[in-house]
């Protein structure tokens, strides 16, 4: 099969468990008595319809970009980062911290990727000791992800519950950043920031690591045949770390531009499982670049529109959940989707 | 006297916080023995909790409200059986979705039904029990005293349990089939039909696990009320060696850590702390048995 076809393939695939989500998901609106065809419309005018909107979709969809990049990078190598969620709050954490810590005079221009990267840093780390867990003790890396998520959590809720919380706030989260580390807005009084150009950078950069250096084709040769890899002399533990550290540091840097970005500090609990949501990202992206910027933006108009349908179609705005996970459950059972291809055919 | 009644009032909060929990660690260690990965357990527990505020609402009895639970959770495992086993969906994957499913579809069905966003309205709970007689010997009196059926009935399911996966023809089959799929289904035994019983009673007791949270436990539905329970569940596992009175013991482990925050509430040890707990337990014991694991060998593996 040539390149070319196999990513219209691809496509298709994604395409097809998109759509049996969303049908799916207007059935159950049917028996449980709602319009889906109002909810669906409200949806979408509520996730494009006027420029508010759509920069909110934007907005929500920039910290997907960032950890579909992450769970797509350690797919490309044939490892699974589950642990998205407890790198986001790591690398959020830090970063912010440093942020608040470094003095004040600081011009911004140094300040700010200084605490960028002590965040991914975290996330580096965070990430590479699911990695290093893995690679040394051959332990199910999905397992390990899952109690890091809920120790990053918890640790880092206690720390803005307890030290770090901002004084006289009634709320758990840190004192807000200074206004120069906080990124500017693309559109005033919207939650769009430059974070957006940072986000589609990172996909160039993933793009460019994936297709033209060494470390990249050997991630792909990992992904493909790990054994093969292996025969072929690639250090699959080395790299089983350092995938996963990557992995890590650019998860964290969803977290790092939602506290510098859309909050200006970091607030307890801020993710709300943006590190689930990349897992169905990259398999629906297909680990590409520009597949998880379309997909990122199919959640991000999701989340966005979501209210809207609640207060038009009167149903729960949790309904957007059912379609993410049923398009992670379709996605994950290519035999349904393959049966689908089939009946179109013939 | 009075640090007795302490001791004793510890360990009921123990018993009471480590049930649901360990009915779903119990149904974990079934399903993984198959060699069955359901990272979806939150979400089933999620699931059987709504079911039973739903019986529970719709007979005005906490009983129904368990029945609904337990019908629940044989559906969902029987869709989990056949997207794994028929459409050999990735087990881990499709766990994820599952979860994330449950934290939205239990919302909207309370929507749908009580109108309100995120929590139920009060449904009947179920009532306690006293054990005439014994209820009346001093101190551990307190044990027989206003207490939920379902301290006993996990310890029985517990023991169960595990007497089927070591004691019976069907256990042995259910525990060479987690070693070695292909062989178990050389020597003529139907894999998937024994991995499909496996999934349905682990379903069943997370969902069980579940309903217990919200008619056992408390007498209404609040969105996301495991509150990651189904994954201490998979980490009691884990430390209780893959095997039901394992689970149990671990699941009352970190129930006890939960209990001991409660009682020592005025010292203000940070909550978070004590909830880490578990995850700290369960990662250091992985690191530390590393390649020794108890874990069946072919976890995950369909053949």
């Amino acid at each position: 099969m040539t390149k070319n076809r196999k990513y219209l393939k691809d496509a298709g695939f994604s395409l097809i468990a998109i759509l049996l989500s969303f049908l799916l998901v207007a059935a159950i609106m049917l028996i449980l008595g709602y319009n889906p065809v109002e909810a669906y419309g409200a949806l979408f005018e509520g996730a494009f319809g006027s420029s508010y909107s759509l920069s909110l979709t934007l907005s929500k969809s920039v910290p997907l970009i960032f950890v579909g990049l992450a769970v797509g990078f350690a797919l490309q190598g044939g490892l699974f980062n589950i642990g998205g969620e407890g790198q986001i709050y790591i690398g959020g954490f830090v970063a912010a911290i440093v942020g608040l810590l470094l003095p004040h005079t600081m011009p911004a221009l140094l300040a700010l990727p200084l605490a960028v990267l002590s965040g991914m840093a975290g996330g580096f780390l965070w990430g590479g000791a699911i990695g290093l867990i893995k690679a040394k003790l051959n332990i199910n890396e999905v397992i390990v992800a899952i109690m890091m998520n809920y120790i990053a959590q918890l640790l880092t809720s206690y720390f803005v519950n307890g030290p770090f919380m901002a004084a006289k706030s009634m709320t758990p989260q840190t004192e807000i950043l200074p206004q120069n580390l906080q990124l500017p807005k693309i559109i005033p009084n919207t939650q769009l920031t430059t974070s957006l150009y940072i986000a589609l950078i990172m996909c160039v950069l993933y793009g460019f690591v994936m297709k033209r250096t060494v470390f990249g084709f050997e991630v792909k040769a990992m992904g493909n045949n790990m054994y093969a890899a292996a025969t072929g002399g690639i250090y699959v533990a080395r790299n089983t770390v350092l995938i996963m550290a990557f992995s890590g540091a650019l998860a964290a840097m969803a977290g790092i531009f939602e506290v510098f970005g859309t909050y200006g500090r970091f607030i307890d609990g801020f993710s709300f499982g943006i590190g689930f949501t990349g897992i169905a990202i990259a398999f629906i992206g297909q680990s590409t670049p520009l597949g998880i910027i379309l997909a990122s933006l199919l959640f991000g108009s999701l989340q966005a529109g979501a209210m809207q349908m609640s207060m038009m179609a009167g149903i729960s705005a949790n309904i957007d959940k059912v379609i993410q996970g049923l398009v992670i459950v379709f996605i994950a059972t290519p035999s349904i989707i393959m049966f689908a291809f089939r009946k179109r055919r013939s | 006297m009075a640090s007795m009644t302490f001791v004793v009032n510890i360990l009921m909060m123990t018993f009471r916080l480590a049930v649901p929990i360990a009915l779903a660690s119990i149904g974990v260690s079934i399903s993984e023995r198959a060699g069955i990965i359901n990272l979806g357990i939150e979400g089933i527990m999620l699931f059987g909790a709504l079911g039973g505020v739903v019986g529970s609402y719709m007979f005005s009895s906490a009983w129904m409200g368990i029945l609904l639970a337990l019908v629940t959770g044989v559906v969902i495992g029987l869709l989990y059986a056949l997207f794994v086993l028929e459409f050999e969906a990735n087990q881990s994957v499709i766990g994820i979705g599952l979860n994330i499913i449950a934290s939205g579809l239990t919302v909207v069905i309370v929507k749908f039904i009580w109108k309100k966003e995120g929590i139920s309205g009060i449904v009947s709970q179920m009532s306690t029990y006293s054990i005439p007689i014994l209820r009346n010997i001093p101190i551990i009196g307190a044990f027989f005293t206003d207490q939920s059926p379902f301290i006993p009935l996990t310890l029985f399911i517990a023991l169960a349990c595990s007497y089927g996966l070591w004691r019976t023809k069907i256990g042995l089959r259910l525990q060479a089939i987690g070693e070695n799929p292909l062989a178990a289904a050389t020597a003529g035994i139907p894999v998937a039909r024994y991995r499909t019983g496996a999934i349905i009673v682990s379903s069943s007791l997370a969902a069980l696990g579940g309903a217990y949270l919200s008619v056992v436990h408390s007498n209404l539905f609040v969105s996301n009320m495991v509150a990651g329970r189904g994954f201490i569940a998979i980490a009691a596992n884990i430390l209780g060696g893959w095997n039901p009175i394992g689970s149990l013991l671990a699941s009352l482990l970190f129930a006890f850590a939960q209990a001991l925050r409660f009682q020592f509430s005025s010292i203000h040890f940070p909550d978070q702390i004590s909830q880490i707990v578990p995850y700290v337990i369960t990662l250091l014991v992985l690191v530390g048995v590393g390649r020794k694991t108890k874990a069946p060998a072919k976890l995950g593996v369909l053949e």
